[in-house]
């Protein structure tokens, strides 16, 4: 079935069937192989993306809702001022190891400082429990997002 | 601008073997040139280049243009190990780092072989360790052919001149030549025999926190893993293989797979079923509307109690002797006499990237893309199943999201190359995360006995066996001689405390109906948990307290109790806890470097525990990037705590029960505690890093509920009903 998606601000056309979930029709269709696979069952978040701005796990989000929504990935964050911030505080903080779950973090980070610009450590739980990093890079995460929210310590 | 302002500009090109090829059959040297496995120390091979190309060693080359490339010989699986070979090598090239690009080494033992293996491995923590002096050397011996085609163009002495930046300087008449400009000429130069290496003092990268090289691309999107591969006409599949290990397909119906959209084909091979499809998507539900029968096999009756009975037997058997000193017979019958037995269970890996491999099978060569840490094995496997030479497979490695030891095992390629054969064009095949989990090489189950004996609050004598599957000798039979596997008895038979009368053995039990692997901590996992956990029950009942004990018996191990002292005074060790906290202590001489823990955990009323802080004091000699082991620690240490809090993996009716991060859980950032890593200057050789915090997290985080709630827990992962309403 024909449909067209908004992504990253571009229209994206391609057949697909409606019940497809976004991530495999960015990953395996449109070749937005940024936005990772992890768990299939929005358990891991390393899947996240943004519609309309709030984060969402891309592997149970069926294409057929989306129309007309304003899709942004791991490969457009960079484009919005608070995803530039959480880039640039995640490499000041060498946050990243294995870098597989840091699309998701950042983007589920990325939503947080949009939505709280000066997150408490509460709010960063609330926020960021729903990623998981194998590679444990929870301390950091935590301290690039408060870095992000104050801008970089002078 | 200092090293540590520095940022790092280097490229980090995703080369796949493709690229990579055509410019080493363009310089010629990768495979002109032959470099054997090297012991250690000894020295690179010389020098071979063509067409203007610096190529005196397979992981460096210099074109005139100045760009300058760095063949990584070990894989980035997050640990920053393409940072720090970059370091090393750089620091005595004398090349400007900021320049550099870097490239996945093909597979090929004798130019990429660790030398601590002999194969192209990435493990153990030991990369640093395995080429710290041949890595320094070939740096030092292409600066100085460099060094000399400078000196030779401006008649001058080689010792007149120095290098620094990528540029040959002589001092005396300020002329420079950049190393672009001497590729040439450097490379009919015959290299100096014994180089001197830098002394640490005059180390311009080494030491310094350097950003990584790799971390860039993965925060934008860019970076590409294995599972991201993508080639034209690329199809995708994903695989169901029999629940019980040794099973086999005995029918499949596939009429409804075939009605699904995007479904082309099903492949039935012996013990697995693969659906191919044009997206995963596809694939999966095509999997989902099979209907499969399995012959089960001779496995499907065994359970986790028949492994760990089987086990618990095993164990109470004579083992093979790894280590005697002393008398010990004599000195467990001296003095106050302790025993104990702690249990570790079998575990997955659950990497973030789940298993993955494409393949592109073209029935006289194939071509695989992966992230793995072993690619020769991979090349020689995927070799094996293509029924091929191994020269008609071209394995292309790629970032890996995630290792642990997972990707030590070519068992993914393998299965994607038996479905490759039955698919025109290129196929990724991706394994869900329950396939995933339920299809591991898992971490073996362990038991391990101890009996000592106490005398003037003094260990006197320690008898020390351990139980278990032995991964060695089915993976690297070398490692397993006279019933030892070195793996299983690492940081047992080299524990820190002078004890007089000391005794260890092992004993070989295979688990069945699974196959068990390497995982992050490998032998000292088990060791580590059950000496420090021991330690901590001796010391109670010496009446002393935990880090007093352990000080005690550190007299030949200065390195260690500068750790543990250091690990003492920042924790706070000693000073006052509210009610059911409490701090435990972890020492271990692991990996050739010497860390020392406090974990500091509230149990509540429910059982339910809390991290509130982790403190490590690491000695792990020179440290090539000090952040890089920060990092390391602080990783680890979250890898280890999640096992203890939550890893088991369990088998009812030969299948493993466990299937998603639903039902195997791991620590999220709402509990992970706030954690401090205090890095001891040293000049000693570099240790490994790697593994350390997660054998530390364990025995720590045990010993502060031992602590808190005065229960001494003798298996992992915690019981939350043993110490529900505790209190000490």
């Amino acid at each position: 079935m024909a449909t067209t998606l908004t992504i990253n601000g571009e229209q994206k056309s391609f057949d697909a069937p409606p019940d497809m979930p976004l991530l495999w029709v960015l990953r395996d269709i449109l070749g937005l192989t940024g936005t990772k696979f992890g768990c299939g069952i929005a358990q891991c978040g390393a899947c996240t993306v943004h519609v309309d701005g709030k984060p969402v796990r891309s592997c149970v989000l069926p294409i057929g809702s989306l129309e007309n929504r304003a899709i942004t990935t791991i490969e457009g964050i960079g484009a919005t001022a608070s995803g530039a911030k959480v880039q640039k505080a995640w490499l000041d903080l060498e946050v990243v190891q294995c870098g597989y779950c840091q699309s998701g973090q950042i983007m589920s980070a990325t939503a947080l400082l949009t939505a709280t610009p000066n997150p408490d450590d509460s709010d960063i739980d609330a926020a960021m429990a729903g990623n998981i990093c194998r590679c444990g890079t929870y301390v950091r995460i935590r301290a690039a997002i408060k870095q992000a929210a104050s801008g970089p310590k002078s | 601008m200092t090293p540590t302002e520095q940022t790092v500009a280097a490229r980090f090109s995703d080369v796949s073997r493709r690229s990579l090829l055509t410019g080493a059959l363009a310089g010629g040297f990768l495979f002109a040139f032959h470099l054997p496995v090297r012991a250690v120390n000894e020295p690179v091979e010389p020098p071979d280049s063509t067409d203007g190309k610096f190529a005196p060693n397979a992981f460096i080359r210099i074109e005139a243009s100045g760009q300058t490339t760095l063949v990584m010989p070990q894989v980035e699986m997050g640990q920053g190990v393409y940072t720090a070979i970059a370091m090393i090598l750089a620091e005595e090239l004398d090349a400007d780092i900021a320049q550099v690009s870097l490239e996945h080494a093909p597979p090929n033992d004798k130019l990429y072989g660790n030398p601590m293996f002999g194969l192209q491995v990435t493990g153990n923590s030991n990369s640093i360790r395995a080429w710290w002096n041949t890595l320094r050397a070939a740096g030092a011996g292409a600066r100085a052919m460099l060094v000399q085609a400078a000196a030779k163009q401006w008649q001058v002495e080689p010792s007149g001149c120095s290098a620094s930046k990528s540029e040959v300087l002589h001092k005396e008449s300020g002329r420079k030549l950049s190393y672009g400009e001497l590729a040439s000429a450097a490379s009919s130069e015959t290299p100096p025999k014994d180089v001197p290496l830098k002394k640490p003092e005059d180390f311009v990268y080494i030491g310094q926190p350097l950003k990584r090289f790799d971390t860039p691309d993965k925060v934008n999107g860019k970076a590409v893993y294995g599972i991201d591969a993508m080639l034209p006409d690329m199809k995708f599949a994903t695989v169901a293989a029999c629940p019980v290990l040794g099973g086999k397909v005995r029918k499949v119906d596939d009429g409804a797979a075939g009605r699904i959209a995007g479904v082309r084909k099903v492949v039935v091979l012996d013990d697995m079923v693969a659906v191919v499809g044009d997206h995963m998507w596809a694939a999966k539900k095509g999997l989902d509307a099979l209907k499969i029968e399995w012959d089960e096999g001779a496995n499907a009756a065994v359970t986790s109690e028949t492994i760990w009975q089987e086990l618990r037997a095993a164990s109470e058997k004579d083992g093979a002797v790894a280590k005697s000193v002393g008398d010990i017979a004599k000195g467990l019958a001296t003095g106050d006499k302790v025993e104990a037995a702690y249990e570790l269970p079998l575990l997955a890996h659950a990497t973030m990237e789940p298993i993955n491999a494409t393949v592109h099978f073209k029935g006289d060569s194939c071509e695989v893309w992966t992230g793995t840490q072993i690619l020769t094995r991979v090349q020689s496997e995927a070799a094996n199943a293509a029924g091929l030479p191994v020269d008609k497979v071209i394995a292309n490695n790629h970032l890996l999201g995630g290792g642990f030891g997972r990707k030590l095992e070519p068992d993914m390629v393998v299965a994607a190359v038996r479905v490759a054969k039955e698919v025109d064009g290129p196929v990724k095949v991706v394994w869900t995360r329950e396939e995933d989990i339920r299809h591991d090489v898992y971490r073996p189950a362990y038991r391990d006995s101890i009996a000592a004996s106490l005398s003037d609050g003094k260990i006197v004598a320690w008898k020390y066996k351990v139980a278990g599957s032995s991964v060695m000798a089915r993976w690297f039979p070398a490692g397993f001689q006279n019933g030892i596997d070195i793996d299983a008895v690492d940081s047992a038979v080299d524990a820190p405390y002078d004890i007089p009368n000391f005794h260890v053995e092992y004993v070989r039990a295979e688990p069945k109906g699974i196959v068990t692997g390497f995982w992050r901590g490998v032998g000292p996992n088990n060791n580590v948990f059950a000496i420090e956990s021991f330690m901590d029950e001796l010391a109670r009942k010496a009446g002393k307290d935990p880090v007093e004990f352990r000080r005690g018996m550190l007299g030949k191990n200065p390195r260690a109790l500068a750790a543990l002292d250091l690990a003492a005074e920042k924790s706070g060790w000693g000073e006052p806890l509210p009610a059911r906290v409490g701090r435990g202590v972890c020492l271990q001489p692991s990996f050739a470097s010497f860390i020392a823990t406090v974990v500091e955990a509230e149990v509540d009323e429910l059982g339910e525990v809390h991290l509130r802080r982790v403190t490590s004091a690491v000695d792990t000699g020179i440290a090539v990037n000090p952040d890089t082991i920060k990092a390391q620690l602080e990783g680890g240490l979250i890898f280890g705590l999640t096992a203890a809090l939550y890893g088991e993996i369990t088998i009812d009716k030969g299948r493993v029960q466990q299937s998603n991060f639903n039902d195997y859980r791991m620590l999220r950032i709402d509990q992970a505690p706030k954690i401090d890593i205090h890095v001891i200057k040293s000049g000693e050789p570099p240790g490994g890093i790697g593994e350390t915090g997660a054998t530390a997290g364990p025995p720590a985080l045990r010993n502060a509920i031992y602590s808190a709630t005065g229960v001494a827990l003798r298996r992992l992962p915690i019981d939350r009903k043993l110490i529900a309403g505790k209190k000490a």
